[in-house]
C-alpha cells in the first residue's frame, strides 16, 4: 500500500500510564479507504487505549498517527471533526430521547439544525429507531441503546468510525442485527471502519483486514484468509479407492496445494491456502488420472488457531477478564433499569 | 443513497463557533433541571427551613428586649434599646430580613458546590467522553457546566427572596436597581464558585471524593462569612477569613442595596472584588480544562 492510498497512518504508537510498562507499545499500521480493519486482542491488550489514542481522547507517549492526513497530536480538533466513535459502554444521556441525544451530538459538531434534523432522522430510521426516537433513552433496551451509539457516530459523516467492542455484552439477536448495519455501513456507503473486538467469529466475517494485538504490541497482521494461510491453510481430507495405489505424486502436482500426507492407504491429507478453489481441482487430477473419490472433505483453520499460533495462547478459553465483566454488568444494569 | 463517508461540507464548518456547542451544552444541563420540578422542589427546601425555623426562631431583636428586665426601666425604654441593638450589630430592624439576604448566599453557594458533582457524572457514565470526541472546545464543556449552575442558582435565589418578602421581609428599601445589583453580584459571585467546584472535579470519576469535598467545605465558608451573623464582632483571625470569603461579598452587596444596611465594604470594592474573583477563576477553570480534561 502505498502512503498516498492510506486513509489512516499510525506511526509507532505507544502509551505508558505509568512511564515503566506500556499499554501500547510501538504500534503501527495503516488503513486503507473503505476498508474494515478490526484489532483483534484479549482485554487489557491495548485495543481500546489505541482507539483512545487515535480519536485524541488520550495523548500518546510516543509516535503518532493520522487520519485524512490530519495529525492526532497537531490537528486534535481536526480529526475529531472527520472521525466518528461508537465507544465500549453507554454514553448517550439517559434523561434525553434518542432524538435529542443525536441532535445534542450535531451541535456539537456545529452541524446547523436544518441540515442536522433530516440526517438525524434518517440515522435513527438506519439503526431501526425511527418509532422510538421521541422516548427517553433510560426506556431503551441494550441493544436500542447500542443502535443509538452507531447511530450518533454517524452524524457528522465521519470519513472513518471507530466501533469499539460494538457487540460487547449484547445477546445473539441483537449482536447479529449490529452486524448486519456494519456490513450495510460497508456496502451502501464505503465507510471506512475500524473496530476492537475479542471476538473471533465477528473479526473473521466482518474485517478485510485484521491486526492481532497482545501486551500493545502488534503480533500479526493480514485479511483473515491470509492469516490462516499463515498458519498452514485449509485441509482437504481425501478418501480413495484402497486398489487404486499411491496417489500422493498426482496430489502434489496440483497448483495449490502445499503438502500431502498419506494417513492410511486410502487416506489423503492434503494442505492448501485456498480449500474452496482447490478442492475442485484435487478431483479433477484424481478423476482424469482414474483414481475413483469415495470421500472428500473440507476442514478451514479458524482464527482461533491463527491466535493460537502468535500469541501462544487461546482467546477463546481465557477467562473472562476482570474489566469485561465489570462493563458487561454495568451494562446489562443500565439495560435494565 | 447518499454517501456517508463524504467529507463534511464547508457550509457545515461554517457555524462552528464556539458559542454553538457551548449552548448546546448549557442547554442541556438546563432541560435537566427544568424538567423535573422536583429538583428544584427540593434545593428550595434547605434555604427555607433556615428562614423559617432560624431566621424566625432567632429573633435577636425580641430577645434582648423580652430577655431583659431592669428595675425602674420601663420596656418601651427597653425596646427602643433593642432597636438600636439591632441597628449596631445587624445594620437592620429584624433578623430575619439580616438572614433572608445570607440566604440568597447561602442557595448561590449550595448550586454551586453542585457543579462538579455533574462533571463526575457525566464522566462516569461515558457522557463526558462522547462530548470530547467531538470538535466543540474543551473550554465550552467546562462553561457550559458554570453557565447552567449560574443560571440555576439565579433563579433558585429569585425564588428564595421571593419567599423571604413573603414571610414578612423588610421591603420598604426594595429598588429595582438595588434588585438588579444584588443578582449582578450573585451573578459574579457565582460564576466564580462553579467554576471552582467544576475545577475539583475536573480529574474525578469519584463522586464520594466530591461529596467528601462538599461537605467540607460548605458550612466552614457559610460560618466564616457574613451570611448569619455580622462579621465585624467576630474573632480578628476569623475576620481575615470572612474578608477573604467571596460569600461575604455578595452577601455585604445584598444586605447594603436590598436593607440600606451599613456595608463592610464600599459598594465599588465589593463589585471589584467579586468581578476579579469570577473572572479569575472562570478564567483558570478554561485553562485547567484544557490541560486536564483529558489524560
Amino acid at each position: 500500500m502505498t502512503e498516498v492510498a492510506a486513509l489512516v497512518q499510525v506511526r509507532a504508537l505507544s502509551k505508558s500510564f505509568d512511564g515503566k510498562s506500556f499499554a501500547v507499545d510501538g504500534v503501527t499500521f495503516e488503513i486503507g479507504a473503505g476498508e474494515v480493519f478490526g484489532l483483534l486482542g484479549p482485554n487489557g491488550a491495548g485495543k481500546t487505549t489505541t482507539i483512545k489514542m487515535m480519536t485524541t481522547l488520550l495523548r500518546p507517549s510516543s509516535g503518532t498517527a493520522s487520519v485524512c492526513g490530519r495529525d492526532i497530536r497537531k490537528d486534535a480538533r481536526e480529526v475529531r471533526r472527520v472521525v466518528g466513535v461508537v465507544p465500549q459502554e453507554y454514553t448517550t444521556d439517559e434523561d434525553m430521547s434518542g432524538l435529542e441525544n443525536i441532535t445534542l451530538i450535531a451541535d456539537l459538531y456545529g452541524i446547523p439544525r436544518r441540515i442536522s434534523s433530516p440526517r438525524a432522522r434518517e440515522l435513527l430510521r438506519l439503526v431501526d429507531l425511527d418509532e422510538a426516537g421521541n422516548r427517553k433513552v433510560s426506556t431503551y433496551s441494550g441493544g436500542m441503546r447500542r443502535r443509538l451509539e452507531l447511530a450518533c457516530g454517524l452524524i457528522n459523516r465521519p470519513s472513518l468510525l471507530f466501533l469499539d467492542e460494538p457487540t460487547l455484552g449484547l445477546d445473539v439477536q441483537t449482536r447479529a442485527a449490529v452486524w448486519s448495519y456494519i456490513r450495510k455501513l460497508k456496502k451502501e456507503y464505503g465507510m471506512t471502519l475500524l473496530m476492537t473486538t475479542h471476538y473471533l467469529e465477528e473479526a473473521d466475517s466482518l474485517c478485510d483486514r485484521i491486526a492481532i494485538i497482545d501486551h500493545g504490541k502488534i503480533v500479526a497482521m493480514g485479511s483473515p484468509r491470509e492469516l490462516k494461510a499463515s498458519v498452514g491453510g485449509d485441509i482437504i481430507q481425501v478418501g480413495l479407492k484402497e486398489a487404486d495405489g499411491d496417489a500422493s505424486d498426482i496430489l502434489r502436482k496440483v497448483g495449490q496445494v502445499r503438502e500431502v500426507k498419506r494417513t492410511s492407504p486410502s487416506d489423503y491429507r492434503v494442505k492448501a491456502e485456498v480449500g474452496e478453489e482447490a478442492a475442485p481441482q484435487v478431483m479433477d487430477a484424481l478423476r482424469t488420472n482414474g483414481y475413483h473419490v469415495n470421500t472428500i472433505s473440507l476442514t478451514k483453520p479458524s482464527l482461533d488457531e491463527v491466535y493460537l499460533e502468535y500469541t501462544g495462547r487461546s482467546l477463546r478459553d481465557e477467562d473472562t477478564g476482570k474489566v469485561d465483566a465489570m462493563a458487561q454488568r454495568r451494562m446489562m444494569r443500565m439495560a435494565r433499569s | 443513497m447518499v454517501a456517508v463517508r463524504a467529507e463534511p461540507a464547508a457550509e457545515e464548518h461554517a457555524s462552528t463557533s464556539p458559542v454553538h456547542g457551548l449552548w448546546a451544552l448549557t442547554n442541556r444541563e438546563l432541560k435537566k433541571w427544568y424538567k423535573v420540578p422536583m429538583l428544584l422542589f427540593f434545593s428550595l427546601i434547605q434555604p427555607v427551613i433556615w428562614l423559617t425555623l432560624y431566621g424566625t426562631g432567632m429573633n435577636f431583636g425580641t430577645l434582648f428586649a423580652k430577655g431583659i428586665s431592669i428595675p425602674g426601666v420601663p420596656p418601651s425604654e427597653v425596646a427602643s434599646l433593642s432597636s438600636q441593638f439591632m441597628l449596631n450589630v445587624f445594620g437592620v430592624s429584624n433578623y430575619f430580613s439580616f438572614l433572608a439576604v445570607g440566604m440568597l448566599s447561602f442557595i448561590v453557594l449550595f448550586t454551586a458546590m453542585f457543579s462538579g458533582m455533574s462533571v463526575v457524572w457525566d464522566r462516569r457514565f461515558g457522557f463526558l467522553d462522547k462530548v470530547l470526541s467531538t470538535p466543540v472546545s474543551r473550554g465550552a464543556i467546562i462553561m457550559a457546566k458554570v453557565f447552567s449552575s449560574v443560571v440555576r442558582s439565579l433563579a433558585q435565589a429569585a425564588i428564595v427572596l421571593v419567599i423571604a418578602v413573603l414571610m414578612d421581609m423588610d421591603t420598604s428599601h426594595f429598588s429595582v436597581v438595588g434588585i438588579a445589583g444584588t443578582f449582578a453580584a450573585l451573578f459574579l459571585m457565582t460564576l466564580g464558585l462553579s467554576s471552582i467546584f467544576v475545577m475539583l472535579a475536573l480529574r474525578s470519576s469519584d463522586w464520594q471524593t466530591q461529596m467528601a469535598i462538599m461537605n467540607l467545605l460548605n458550612l466552614p465558608l457559610l460560618f466564616a462569612s457574613n451570611a448569619l451573623f455580622p462579621a465585624k464582632f467576630m474573632p480578628a483571625a476569623l475576620q481575615y477569613v470572612v474578608r477573604l470569603n467571596p460569600i461575604s461579598y455578595g452577601t455585604d452587596i445584598g444586605r447594603q442595596l436590598l436593607l440600606g444596611a451599613p456595608g463592610l465594604n464600599t459598594l465599588a470594592f465589593d463589585f471589584s472584588f467579586l468581578a476579579g474573583f469570577a473572572v479569575v477563576f472562570s478564567a483558570i477553570g478554561v485553562v485547567l480544562s484544557w490541560r486536564y480534561l483529558t489524560r
